[in-house]
């Protein structure tokens, strides 16, 4: 195990590194300053705001620069608001989109197995053609028109929660459940197919055979085991949740990263989009490792095997 | 010990052999592979009409490049923002009326539009006839997911090909490759595509193609992987043939029920990318529309014209369900093992 997690941190850094690379050059390619109202400056003036940014030096040491700094938290000086750092922009506006991201998570996923694990109990009657109806509807039905919806209907209509805007907990609500029927409907279905899987096999027939209840069977043996590899969803679930992050703060100007990401790139602030690229993707690395982790720690014949592949 | 039993010879009587010649026969046609799959979909009720829900949209989408309604970008300020009107219809909604200031006015008159001019859908906030302007932007975004998913399908198929024939160190090298593609998110590589190639049709395309081949190569190594231990394999090996022969004579129609099934899935996925960039706001750019930017324009005052924004929304929800039935039942159809 030790050696695994050796392995996989040299790839995450590895990995990192050619993301930063790749970011950095590609940035370096396209076009645009920080200058505003470039043509009223003078050329003097116009290098010493470059300079003031960095930007005089050869491409090579900027790079060497950037790379520094990012592994030490800086990300250089936003081009959209001049004088703010990239990092402080971040971190300032991380503490929104983890809310919303883990909330969503949490009020996707547990449902979701619930729901999935209903579906396959009560396998081709009512109750699993209706889950099977809801989940096609989420998988389909993309976020931010979900959002829109929600926000016209609950928020307009029937006036329950906020429209828009960042507050308490009410203006987390809506944002919240458009970002989590993706999740919901992907681990519904992924664990409905786990389960319908696991309530065919030997040892559930066994399980009954020695007279354990039907929930005890369901509890202990069946769900259980569909649950390990729906472990292995999270990571693509955390992608999705980023993804909608960014349109749906957007939809309901939250105060986040995504929302911030959208901007810069609309007003081609360079060094925030590159930091942002980073932060997702170093957000998704973690997350890809930590579900790998588990799911070794909590599948036996993947721990016994010592994961070698 | 038992007794002898002496039988006669004429105790037995020959059958007539003419009568059981085709005893061993088989009666039912041969079927191909397709055939046998589409038995198999003609079976799935909700496949078969998301099916046919996806063969009217996409006859309605590309078929109003002939025959519009209105022209989709003919502007007309002095018609902008009517409701729906339906000839005959009084229903609210559908009968050319809005509510304004607590009051049902019918803004077609106040528009001072002529008795017989009506919008089926409404009108933008530019005069732009919404039902033409779904249509293309309906056409638009089919027609990105498309070619998206084709070039992704020959990037993905190609690639996951030549890393599982290959193995050994260049297959590893390959799949580091794709390892690390796969851990930044796919809307980032998009996006950063997007901002080199400038947004356009053509960028957006190809930024959604460049970003989501890596499944599809991954599942068609796995794939290779298996094919080529084959014995079909091995023998085309012995008989001298080329590997590029072996791959379209042999792995390529072992593998297109992958290919098939993938393909299914990567169009909605894509159809959903364009969306999403163009609302917003690095997608289609003006005066291109697509069922994205609709949506945005429509998100813009849905709080007083809100038929701007359902019509989009449903046609778009529409299609996403009807593609991830209709691959579902693909799926179910070309692989009855696969669980699902």
């Amino acid at each position: 195990m030790a050696k695994y997690l050796v392995k996989r941190i040299f790839y995450l850094l590895l990995t990192l590194f050619i993301v930063i690379t790749v970011t950095f050059f590609l940035m370096k390619l396209l076009p645009g300053t920080p200058l505003q109202n470039q043509q009223k400056l003078s050329p003097s003036q116009q290098h010493l705001i470059l300079k003031q940014y960095g930007l005089t030096k050869p491409v090579w040491q900027q790079y060497l620069i950037y790379v520094g700094g990012v592994f030490q938290g800086n990300f250089g000086t936003s081009f959209q608001f001049s004088d703010q750092p990239v990092s402080y922009l971040i971190s300032s506006r991380i503490g929104p989109s983890l809310l919303l991201g883990i909330q969503a998570m949490i009020i996707g996923v547990i449902p979701g197995i619930l729901v999935g694990a209903l579906g396959a109990i009560k396998k081709n009657t009512w109750v699993d053609t209706t889950t099977t109806i809801v989940s096609i509807l989420g998988i389909s039905i993309p976020s931010f028109v979900l959002a829109v919806l929600l926000q016209y209907f609950v928020g307009l209509k029937l006036q329950w929660f906020p429209i828009a805007d960042w507050g308490g907990f009410s203006y987390t609500v809506l944002p919240t459940i458009a970002l989590a029927a993706s999740p919901f409907a992907d681990t519904a279905r992924f664990t409905r197919t786990e389960m319908v899987d696991v309530l065919n096999s030997d040892y559930i027939e066994l399980a009954r055979a020695k007279g354990l209840s039907k929930w005890g069977v369901i509890y202990h043996h069946a769900l259980r085991n569909s649950l390990i590899p729906v472990v292995t969803i999270m990571g693509p679930l955390a992608v999705n949740i980023m993804t909608g992050s960014m349109v749906i703060e957007n939809i309901f100007s939250i105060p986040g990263i995504g929302e911030q990401f959208v901007k810069s790139i609309l007003t081609n602030d360079y060094p925030t989009i590159m930091a942002v690229t980073i932060v997702y993707s170093v957000m998704l690395m973690v997350v890809l490792l930590i579900t790998d982790i588990v799911y070794g720690i909590i599948d036996p014949r993947i721990r016994i095997s010592g994961k070698s592949n | 010990m038992a007794d002898e039993v002496k039988l006669p010879a004429d105790s037995f009587e020959p059958l007539d052999k003419s009568k059981h010649l085709d005893s061993e026969k088989i009666a039912a046609p041969n079927l191909t592979f397709m055939q046998d799959a589409w038995r198999r979909l003609k079976k799935n009720k909700s496949a078969i009409i998301a099916m046919i829900i996806l063969i009217i949209f996409f006859v309605l989408a590309f078929g109003s490049a002939f025959f519009s309604p209105h022209n989709p970008n003919a502007v007309n300020p002095q018609l902008a923002n009517l409701p729906p009107k339906w000839p005959g219809v009084n229903i609210n909604g559908l009968n050319g009326t809005l509510v304004q200031a607590g009051s049902r006015v019918n803004a077609y008159q106040a528009a001072g539009a002529g008795a017989g001019v009506h919008y089926w859908l409404g009108t933008d906030y530019l005069g732009r006839d919404m039902l033409s302007r779904i249509l293309f932007g309906t056409r638009i975004s089919l027609t990105v997911a498309i070619v998206a998913t084709a070039v992704d399908l020959l990037i993905g198929v190609t690639f996951g090909l030549f890393s599982g024939w290959k193995g050994g160190w260049v297959d590893n090298f390959m799949q580091r490759v794709i390892e690390i593609i796969m851990s930044i998110p796919t809307l980032v590589v998009v996006v950063l595509l997007i901002l080199i190639l400038k947004p356009g049709m053509s960028s957006i395309t190809l930024a959604i193609a460049f970003s989501s081949w890596t499944t599809m190569a991954r599942l068609i190594r796995a794939q290779t992987l298996e094919l080529k231990e084959q014995e079909y394999v091995l023998a085309a090996k012995t008989l001298g043939e080329s590997s590029i022969k072996i791959a379209f004579k042999h792995l390529l129609p072992n593998l297109s029920s992958i290919i098939i099934i993938q393909t299914m899935f990567t169009i909605p996925s894509a159809i959903f990318f364009e969306a999403f960039l163009s609302f917003v706001g690095i997608g289609i750019s003006a005066p291109q529309a697509s069922l994205g930017t609709l949506l945005n324009d429509g998100q813009k005052n849905f709080q007083f014209l809100p038929y701007q924004m359902w019509y989009p929304a449903i046609v778009l929800s529409v299609i996403m369900i009807a593609f991830n039935i209709f691959a579902d039942g693909l799926r179910d159809a070309f692989d009855p093992q696969t669980k699902g």
